[in-house]
């Protein structure tokens, strides 16, 4: 038999604490890997920001005049947090391209083949899309300051309301794994925008759920986007614009409770499936 | 070890004190096809591969390569038998497992958004190097498979051949007891193959053992000592490259009549090279075909008979032995691409006369 250098820290890989230390390690490397992507290629998040910020300018001054925000106040800064919640979930169409990218190039077979902590590659995934969705609000809300939008919550408000975005965007990195482990190829996963762009739109990103239809208004109003957004715009003290429903007058609650829900479901199946794998 | 495995019985005996690198006894692998219907992926497969050694899995598209390889690499579970890698069951420890293997498998698995030395780095650093030691490692393999000067380039600029050497040197990382390697030249040109044919011969000239599978003899033939036919998901044949080539028969000389009428003129002069062995004569693609010893002298001789007597041919022109011709000789069935259990030979090409030859071989 040839020779081996067994490494020492490879064979401690089944202490608990060592085992532990590794996970977070692990996790870490991996999310070290997708960052430096970004850092190797750092126009591909001007890329993913092209849509939400063409859609704020669109939005705020093409259609803006001719929008009311119901109850009054100024369209844009209605608009603002609902682009921030918007950004955060389309965010799940990343993480189920890079995953499903990974799974047909095998990448992820030469993960499992290796002595790293099974969950460090879907964990690993998790974080550097925070870190991501972290920047790109920061992008987001810098050209919204530039347009003339204002938090006027205060600055512990207005942080709870970016904790809220980014609590939005970690239960949807479970749905992107799980979806990015669901479809075959890259090129299948571009058809998830189809569904991807209505959800988004029937919520209340862009017009209060009120002003549409009452079955439409409905959908609108429990989407969890609109949660969000609803919540962030009380934080941030912009116009609301809330229809009475209960889901809009307890915005704060299910803009956490929702993403909470999202993670119970979708993190147990992405789970299954990465175990499904060794069937 | 000269023990042949001709299907079942396994030449080692059971403990994980083997001797054997990688050890499969009676492994099987069921699938849940379409309609529910299980399919056997593997059905009692067995495998014994010598330390150090270079051996090919040798079999067509379906026969069950990759799923045996999967399951001797921890990424599949198996549902019956015994597997064991560098002496550790696949199935109770996985883990132990993984730090002692590589694995290439049929895609280049490296990261297209890095640069080369950043994939080896971040695959060093999850084989649990550690910065300074996986930094060191990568800038050895880089080295050890020519790609120093590619290195801080993006893989996206890299050729087929550069990026399997790059997927090559990411197995590699932990100079593993045993390397599997799926395919590992599938989709490559000519040039690319040769690339990655030299960093294997380089490899095994290391100590390292080497799993290959392929479905192309001729790459087994140049890179294994030894070679396990699989068919079916069952081995059916486990032998040394010559002994194979020796069991399926020499080079072949054939000849394409360009008149059906001149067939027996035809098979009259190849039938004088022969050396007294079996002509075959498939009159419907008017071709004549027969093993020949002295490949050259073979060729040179049926064409001056054939122009001295006047006869014009199509083609003329000498064949090795393939895999199909493997194929017909071990399982009396072609190398069908995901042959079907109830198989399909008749429904090649080339099916129906070479299955007849065999028969009367």
């Amino acid at each position: 038999m040839t020779a081996l250098e067994q490494n020492p820290v490879t064979t401690g890989v089944r202490r608990p604490r060592a085992t532990a230390y590794w996970a977070v390690s692990d996790c870490w490397n991996i999310a070290r890997r997708v960052l430096t992507h970004y850092q190797r290629q750092p126009v591909a998040i001007v890329w993913q920001l092209g849509f939400p910020i063409l859609s704020l300018l669109l939005y705020g001054y093409v259609f803006g005049s001719a929008m009311k925000v119901p109850g009054g106040g100024d369209y844009r800064e209605f608009l603002m947090p609902g682009m921030f919640a918007m950004t955060m979930a389309m965010g799940f169409m990343n993480t189920a391209v890079a995953v499903v990218t990974d799974a047909s190039k095998g990448v992820v077979d030469r993960f499992r083949s290796m002595p790293m902590a099974p969950s460090a590659f879907a964990a690993g995934r998790g974080t550097a899309d925070l870190v991501v969705a972290a920047a790109e609000l920061a992008i987001l809300a810098a050209t919204a300051l530039l347009i003339g939008w204002r938090a006027d919550g205060g600055v512990p408000a207005a942080l709870g309301g970016f904790g809220l975005l980014l609590l939005l965007r970690f239960s949807l990195i479970w749905v992107g794994v799980w979806l990015g482990m669901l479809v075959p190829t890259p090129e299948a996963a571009g058809g998830l925008y189809a569904v991807a762009f209505p959800v988004t739109m029937i919520s209340s990103t862009f017009v209060s759920p009120s002003l549409m239809p009452d079955w439409l208004g409905f959908l609108a109003a429990w989407n969890p986007i609109s949660s969000t957004a609803t919540a962030v715009r009380e934080l941030f003290g912009n116009p609301v614009a809330g229809g009475g429903t209960w889901v809009e007058e307890h915005a704060l609650l299910m803009a956490v409770v929702w993403p909470l829900v999202l993670t119970l479901v979708f993190l147990p199946l992405a789970v299954r499936r990465f175990q499904r794998l060794s069937r | 070890m000269s023990k042949r495995m001709k299907g079942s019985g396994s030449p080692a005996g059971p403990g994980s004190s083997s001797g054997y690198a990688v050890l499969a006894e009676g492994v099987v692998k069921r699938y849940r096809g379409k309609g529910g219907a299980q399919k056997r992926a593997l059905d009692g497969f067995d495998l014994a591969v010598r330390p150090g050694a270079v051996h090919g899995l040798l079999g067509p598209n379906g026969a069950g390569k990759t799923t045996a390889v999967r399951v001797l690499a921890t990424l599949l579970r198996h549902d019956g038998g015994r597997a064991e890698v560098a002496g550790l069951d696949v199935a109770r420890e996985p883990r132990r497992v993984r730090s002692r293997i590589g694995l290439t498998g049929q895609y280049a698995a490296v990261d297209e958004g890095l640069t080369g030395r950043q994939n080896l780095e971040m695959f060093g650093r999850l084989f649990h190097l550690g910065n300074r030691a996986a930094r060191h490692r990568a800038g050895e393999l880089l080295d050890r498979f020519g790609l120093t000067g590619a290195a801080d380039t993006g893989v996206t600029a890299y050729s087929g051949g550069m990026r399997r050497r790059l997927d090559l040197a990411s197995s590699m990382i932990l100079d593993p007891d045993v390397l599997f390697l799926d395919e590992p030249t599938t989709g490559l040109d000519p040039r690319g193959r040769g690339e990655v044919w030299e960093s294997v011969r380089a490899l095994a000239a290391g100590g390292t053992t080497v799993l290959l599978t392929t479905q192309y003899l001729d790459e087994a033939d140049r890179l294994a000592s030894r070679i396990t036919v699989i068919d079916r998901g069952r081995a059916i044949a486990d032998d040394t490259p010559d002994a194979l080539k020796d069991r399926v028969g020499g080079d072949r000389i054939e000849v394409v009549a360009a008149d059906a009428g001149d067939l027996a003129a035809v098979a009259g002069a190849v039938g004088r090279v022969a050396g007294g062995g079996l002509v075959v004569t498939d009159a419907p693609a008017r071709r004549v075909h027969a093993q020949v010893a002295d490949r050259v002298a073979a060729l040179t001789e049926v064409a001056r008979g054939l122009q001295d007597e006047g006869i014009t041919v199509e083609d003329i022109g000498l064949r090795r032995p393939s895999l199909d011709d493997v194929f017909l000789r071990l399982t009396g069935h072609g190398a069908t691409d995901d042959a079907p259990p109830n198989g399909d030979a008749e429904n090649r090409g080339t099916g129906n006369h070479d299955t007849s030859e065999v028969a009367a071989a």
